[in-house]
């Protein structure tokens, strides 16, 4: 069963590493009540792991060899810091002396790791980088780099945010059931944000960042895997959906000329079908249980657009309904202006542009580029033209200005 | 155990209670005070009067002063405190939310320096 060994590079190491960064380091915490030392014991693991298993092979299971290393270096790291000052080492204790509490079956010490991380009282681009940091195991030059910070900025936010974690005792717990809901709509939240950044960066020079965006899933996907233990909420699988279908569309979104590719005009024969059939699965059993959330309603929509290879066959109403109830569960003007897109579909841009006038979204790119198009098809081209140089100026992204420079033009 | 001080935010911008809202603040207050009392997390509490009542004295340099008025321009004030003993931070935000409630005002929660226990 081992992977054959000496035959992997150091860049396969990495990877490994990265997958297992988040469940030893979760494991670390929990057994020594501390971040810093968690991670600072799993770092020179991860240094010998570096030297080693190039050299040698990967062990067979590589998780429990970067705890039993990490574990070594904690306890040394431990019995230095008690000698030095035992009341500090004390304090930065995350651990209270309380018994653990009956939290259900949760096995998983990750699930506790995140409820920390995207805890209601860390400000929340230090939730960001800290789920990225502790449970995608991104190192924190890489994190500053998707944000586009410096990694000054991006290790003092994570480093206070620590500090705050242990000095104020945010616990690493599964939030109690009164709690557990609305703690888990902020872990998803965290997660569609990270998804969010990368499908469309808000500024720097690339029209996405696939990376993040990737990422992304891949929490989504460990949270499905770990949410088990408090019942498997359906958002959490509407939420994977949802991110699954719209990066299933990656590859026609952005044209070889670096510019945004509308869903109407892309070419849907580069839709990678295996997302596309897995987010639909998704979307079924979501149907199934019938206890509807936004992510939920977003991906069914996803699974609307998605279930047809032919743009000019979409089901509108069926859009549209299913934009309705999603006013109904989350009611912002950006829902509005999305729902008023299927609406011209549906009763035509007349109809539409009064809604999507009603808004209050000056601000936002997509409100003056959704009215520059409606009033293109009313015949107004002056309104339009107007209208798309509005769009250019509320945005940054390059690919998105690419797209509405030339939808004015023509 | 930790312990957290709840402070109570006061805004120079409040309409000033009436007397019955005083009362009733005072009752409510005091019996979110027995709770904690009766749940063992109590260690200290106190109402101050207003914050045109307060004095500055700076010893720090050659010889100390004495100013009138707060030390601080901001809006915001401590209007009063709890000093709590809670098991970690969600502990101690269940009690501030009950605080905030009875007090009708924000609350700030924020810990002790372990060293300095």
């Amino acid at each position: 069963m081992p992977a054959p060994a000496a035959a992997r590079g150091s860049d396969a190491v990495a990877d490994v590493v990265r997958t297992e960064y988040g469940r030893v380091v979760a494991g670390l915490i929990r057994r020594y009540g501390d971040i810093g030392v968690a991670e600072d014991a799993l770092g020179e693991a991860i240094v010998i792991a570096l030297q080693r298993w190039p050299r040698d092979g990967v062990p067979p299971n590589p998780a429990g060899w970067l705890t039993t290393t990490a574990s070594r270096k904690a306890l040394d790291h431990l019995r230095r810091e008690k000698v030095r000052d035992e009341k500090y080492a004390e304090a930065a204790m995350l651990t209270d002396d309380t018994p653990p509490e009956a939290s259900g079956p949760v096995k998983d010490d990750r699930l506790r790791l995140i409820f920390t991380c995207c805890h209601p009282a860390l400000a929340e681009p230090a939730r960001v980088a800290l789920t990225l940091r502790l449970l995608g195991g991104l190192t924190v030059a890489e994190i500053a780099s998707a944000f586009l910070v410096p990694e000054t900025t991006m290790a003092q936010r994570i480093t206070r945010a620590k500090g705050k974690i242990a000095r104020a005792r945010i616990p690493y717990r599964v939030p109690a059931p009164d709690d557990l809901a609305e703690r888990l709509d902020g872990v998803l939240a965290v997660l569609y944000l990270i998804y969010n950044e990368g499908y469309l960066s808000s500024s720097g020079d690339g029209a996405d960042r696939q990376d993040l965006a990737d990422e992304a899933i891949r929490l989504t996907r460990q949270v499905q895997s770990i949410a088990v233990g408090v019942g498997s909420p359906p958002e959490v699988d509407g939420l994977l959906a949802l991110m699954l279908l719209s990066r299933a569309r990656r590859p026609a979104r952005i044209g070889a000329d670096g510019r945004w590719v509308t869903l109407s005009e892309q070419d849907r024969t580069l839709w990678d079908l295996g997302l596309i059939e897995e987010g639909h699965a998704l979307v079924r059993e979501c149907l199934r249980r019938n206890a509807p959330g936004a992510y939920q309603l977003q991906a069914a929509i996803q699974a609307v657009h998605t279930d047809t290879l032919e743009a000019s066959a979409t089901d509108w109403g069926q859009v549209l309904a299913l934009y309705d109830q999603l006013v109904r569960v989350h009611p912002t003007p950006v829902v509005e202006l999305n729902r008023a897109v299927a609406l011209a579909e549906v009763d035509g841009p007349h109809v539409a542009l009064a809604v999507i006038d009603a808004l209050e979204l000056t601000a936002y790119a997509p409100w003056h580029a959704s009215r520059a198009e409606l009033l293109r098809r009313l015949g107004r081209a002056e309104d339009a033209t107007h209208a798309y140089a509005a769009a250019i100026a509320t945005t940054q992204n390059p690919a998105e200005r690419a797209w509405l420079a030339a939808r004015r033009e023509t | 155990m930790t312990q957290y001080m709840l402070s109570v935010v006061g805004n120079v911008d409040d309409a000033v209670p009436t007397d019955d809202e005083m009362q009733e603040m005072f009752a409510t207050v005091g019996r979110f005070n027995d709770t904690l009392q009766e749940a063992g997390k109590w260690v200290f509490a106190g109402g101050l009067a207003p914050i045109t009542t307060a004095t500055v004295v700076d010893a720090t340099g050659e010889r100390p002063t004495v100013t009138d008025g707060p030390f601080s321009e901001a809006k915001e004030f401590l209007g009063g405190f709890w000093i709590i003993e809670a098991a970690d931070l969600d502990d101690a935000l269940d009690w501030a939310k009950q605080g905030s409630a009875a007090c009708g005002a924000a609350v700030e929660v924020r810990p002790f320096d372990a060293a300095s226990q």
